[in-house]
């Protein structure tokens, strides 16, 4: 296990005030921001400064974190394991105590502080009844999944008590069925899948917020899916009944004559099969052959002289 | 060894005052004020009872937005709600720009 240095990651002196900590995290916050940041892996880092802040801005643990490192010479990243009794006389309280925060924390983090958290299955500590907390987390999904449903596998980390009575983040492997139709944005809910209950009480609920993976044809907004339609220009000008491979099959769409390119073809209700369902919408592109043998230029050439076309009229030239 | 579970959204589980409080570990009050406030996107609601209130996904992850807002720089929940909504209006404009950059790489590719 590595160590980690909550000092170096706000970047404050060991002697910093209570003041300059917070002052450290909100700048630390304001830049990482994983909704705002254009900083590389921000939400990563974001979470390493609010594992740092949880620890350092509660005075106990960094008390105990402080004796920990004192005189010892610890670097962040050197292999680390906690003395036996090394937080013997302090008592842990306070912000990110929860197991639903603690999974999101480092191996380091739990093995210190994991005692305290909910939902570790630490009997002694919950003598009364009390229902396990709820956890939150992100899935990536593919188009297809919403369009058909899908069983996805899923990892997550719980914090557990190994046989030698340890906290560790011990991973468990589910298998989700992704309900067809769901949406960017939606939040999906497992019942049971959160922390463990306490005193027979039942266990919290895991809630998933849906995330698509980029897809190579489609675009996805909110409901809606974009894909482009490349068409022949004379599909374009005269036009023409079109077989085309969508999410959901194999459709046949009729372009209009007179079409350019841009336009938009709406297929009402083939987007994402919701409840209320998404539409699909084809944009054309006109796609020119190309003028590489004498009998294609020789068509170019009768169009130039024939049609009298010029696309640039608007512009007065 | 792992085994199926059904996921189920939150437009079909319904979830209530109570369930949403608990979830993101707030007091019912502190949703109830929120939404009183007009700052959770439920302003309809926020004249009827709280107990009948329902909670969608879209007002889930505003909850737990506003609450990190609120946490993390220790401000009022009107400024929490603004930033919620420049995020959310950032979230709907990079989405709008990666369409229109994805538009004119495609175009790019037939030039």
């Amino acid at each position: 296990m590595e160590f980690k240095d909550y000092y170096q990651t706000l970047g404050v002196t060991r002697d910093a005030t209570a003041e300059e900590i917070k002052k450290a995290f909100r700048r630390l916050a304001r830049k990482y921001h994983p909704d705002v940041s254009k900083e590389a892996g921000a939400e990563h880092k974001m979470k390493e400064v609010n594992e740092a802040y949880t620890v350092l801005s509660d005075p106990e643990k960094r008390a105990a974190y402080d004796q920990l490192g004192q005189g010892r010479g610890f670097q962040a990243g050197s292999d680390f394991q906690p003395p036996p009794g090394w937080d013997a006389g302090f008592e842990f309280s306070g912000r990110g105590s929860s197991s639903a925060q603690a999974a999101d924390f480092s191996d380091f983090f739990t093995e210190l502080f994991g005692r305290q958290m909910g939902g570790m299955g630490d009997g002694a500590r919950y003598t009364h009844r009390m229902r396990g907390e709820d956890h939150h987390a992100k899935i990536m999904l593919d188009l297809e999944d919403s369009y058909h449903g899908s069983t996805r596998g899923l990892t997550l980390r719980m914090p557990k008590l190994d046989r030698h009575g340890r906290t560790v983040l011990a991973e468990h492997t589910l298998d989700v069925r992704i309900p067809k139709g769901v949406y960017a944005g939606q939040v999906i809910r497992l019942a049971g899948q959160g922390g463990p209950g306490h005193a027979g009480e039942p266990a919290g609920d895991l809630f998933l917020e849906v995330h698509f993976k980029p897809h190579s044809r489609y675009r996805i907004e909110n409901k809606d899916v974009y894909a482009t339609l490349p068409v022949a220009p004379w599909e374009a000008a005269l036009g023409a009944m079109i077989k085309i491979p969508v999410p959901d099959g194999l459709v046949e769409v009729r372009v209009p004559e007179n079409s350019q390119a841009g336009r938009k073809l709406r297929l009402k209700g083939r987007g994402i099969p919701a409840a209320t369902p998404g539409d699909l919408y084809l944009v054309l592109e006109v796609v020119l052959p190309p003028a590489t043998t004498a009998k294609a230029r020789e068509f170019y050439q009768t169009m130039a002289r024939e049609l009298a076309f010029n696309p640039r009229q608007n512009l007065g030239v | 060894m792992s085994h199926e579970i059904d996921a189920i959204s939150l437009e079909d589980t319904k979830l209530n005052l109570d369930e949403l409080a608990k979830s993101c570990q707030v007091s019912r009050e502190w949703i109830i004020e929120h939404v009183q406030c007009g700052l959770l996107l439920n302003e309809e609601l926020s004249s009827t009872d709280p107990a009948s209130w329902i909670f969608d996904s879209r007002s889930f992850m505003r909850v737990k937005r506003i609450i990190t807002i609120e946490r993390d720089f220790e401000c009022n929940p009107e400024l929490a709600g603004l930033v919620a909504d420049m995020i959310e209006e950032i979230e709907f404009l990079r989405t709008r720009l990666k369409a229109i950059q994805r538009d004119e790489n495609a175009k790019n590719v037939f030039k």
